[in-house]
């Protein structure tokens, strides 16, 4: 059984999850079957916002022959405090500290989570 | 136990460094570790202990009928790759310090580039999961399937704090070609390049690393072998002390996908290394005459000569550009070349070259090399003139 096992579930789902500690509440990604706060084993999945911001990226382009799409990978910040590796779409400039928030997309036959610029109605 | 200081490397050795070596790995192991032997004046028989990488094709047994050793009382292996290249001396030091073997051979040996590349995607990581679903990963799946990729990920915030520009990173690449161009032993032996034609090459990944910015992708074996202070005095080389030798693992660090600090900005690991090999040595950055820093692409170099307090942090581009790690300069760094310039044999070549330092006999001698640091960030030697 695998420790993120649940993460993809939740993605399945069109949900954004992390654990959370049982014990000390802390959040932890990527996912450990212990807290490293306090060696706790209880935890819940918890939902995530979805909204973060930028903290780095590269273009992802094929090493040795021509990529038909590029894509950019980004570390986002999330919220709630941990960070995330995704991709970003939709953006021509990027900007780091640049709010992004989270869509869910089929990509090369399973659903992964992917970050596009937050639109203004977001915080 | 002796301390580790007890210690010293006798013997080195290797194969030339190619893009296809035309024989198995295992052959380059053998051919590596025989040369180092005779080097030290040791027949087969005297080895008894044996370390390479975890990720070496090379069983143990095998090398040992090639070599005709009757018995091995010592193995060990070691992690992360050429995260531990440094490693192997310090499991084999220790070794030789607590009398678990009195000789002790490192070997690694690999077809890099003719064989299984590194630089490539490898389609393992795309592997189908259970119910034929892909396997999804929390990178892989994203796209960071290729080291330079993953590694540039880690770099871009301390290129975006600092400022440092594609040309800054030219001028490391520069030097280090500087070097090997005059190193018989190095794969761009005679073929020193420019910044007009660092900045011509492609983008690997943009915006931070151009073809000439990764290192090569080689084929070959390097060996090794430790043995006591001591008993190198009866022997053919003039000893290469272990003056220090540590890892330096740090809570939150992750291998290749370091990503999950709050600050990405500095290299803890490499700090944590440099402050353990200076306390173990009771030297420090002013004492070192050369430096052979793992560069699997040029922006290590810079994050690891600031972690390790020979310049200050965001000022490596500028101690760069200034000539200090030239031959003739404050800190040599990589007269060899480097994985850029000699060859990429998992970071190995990197201590053989301090070691020709060290007794003297490198192509590009630093003049009266004394000590000589050789570091990968997660872990690190000091080796000194005995
Ligand atoms: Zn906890």
């Amino acid at each position: 059984m695998s420790d993120e096992a649940f993460f993809w579930e939740g993605v399945d789902r069109g949900q954004l999850l992390a654990q959370k500690c049982g014990d000390c509440g802390s959040l932890r990604h990527p996912p450990l079957p212990m807290c490293p706060a306090c060696q706790s084993l209880n935890w819940t999945a918890q939902a995530l916002s979805g909204h973060g911001r930028v903290h780095g990226w590269i273009v992802s382009k094929h090493p040795s022959r021509p990529d038909e799409s590029p894509r950019t990978v980004v570390l986002v910040d999330l919220e709630e405090g941990i960070r995330m590796v995704s991709n970003l779409e939709g953006a021509s400039h990027i900007e780091i500290g640049a709010p992004v928030e989270v869509v869910f997309r089929e990509i090369g036959g399973a659903t992964l989570p992917q970050f596009r610029p937050a639109t203004g109605a977001s915080r | 136990m002796k301390p580790l200081k007890s210690t010293a490397i006798v013997g080195i050795g290797q194969t030339e460094f190619s893009k296809q070596s035309g024989r198995s790995e295992l052959q380059l192991a053998a051919e590596a570790s025989l040369a180092a032997i005779r080097d030290a004046g040791l027949k087969p028989s005297d080895i008894d202990g044996m370390v390479t990488y975890v990720q070496d094709s090379n069983d143990e047994l095998q090398l040992m009928r090639c070599l005709g050793i009757e018995q091995l009382r010592w193995t060990g292996r070691t992690p992360f790759g050429g995260g531990g290249s440094s490693a192997p001396v310090q499991l084999a030091a220790s070794a030789v310090a607590s009398g678990a073997a009195r000789n002790v051979l490192i070997y690694r040996a690999f077809n890099e580039r003719s064989g299984q590349r590194f630089g490539q995607p490898a389609p393992i990581h795309y592997g189908v999961g259970g119910g034929g679903a892909p396997a999804r990963s929390l990178h892989f799946s994203y796209g960071l399937d290729t080291p330079a990729k993953i590694y540039a990920l880690w770099y871009q915030p301390y290129m975006h704090r600092y400022g440092v520009t594609s040309e800054d990173l030219g001028r490391y690449v520069v030097v280090s070609r500087k070097h090997a161009a005059t190193n018989p032993n190095a794969w761009f032996y005679d073929k020193p390049i420019t910044l007009e034609d660092h900045q011509a090459s492609r983008w690997i990944v943009e915006p931070m690393l151009r073809l000439l910015d990764c290192c090569q992708e080689s084929d070959g074996g390097v060996a090794l072998v430790v043995s006591s202070m001591e008993r190198a005095r009866d022997l053919r080389q003039k000893p290469v002390r272990v003056a220090a030798a540590t890892q330096a693992h740090r809570m939150d660090g992750h291998i290749m996908f370091d990503y999950y600090r709050p600050d990405l900005v500095g290299y803890p690991e490499a700090y944590a290394s440099a402050q353990e090999l200076w306390t173990q040595s009771g030297l420090g950055p002013q004492d070192m005459d050369v430096a052979m820093i793992y560069e699997n692409f040029s922006p290590v170099v810079l994050m690891t000569l600031e972690a390790h307090g020979f310049c200050k942090e965001g000022e490596a581009k500028d101690f760069i550009k200034s000539g200090a790690i030239e031959l003739t300069g404050q800190l040599p760094v990589n007269p060899n070349g480097g994985l850029l310039g000699e060859g990429y044999i998992h970071g190995m070549n990197n201590i053989t070259e301090a070691v020709r330092q060290l007794r003297g006999t490198a192509a590009n001698q630093v003049a009266d090399a004394e000590n000589v640091l050789v570091t990968v960030g997660r872990s690190g030697l000091i080796l000194q003139k005995a």
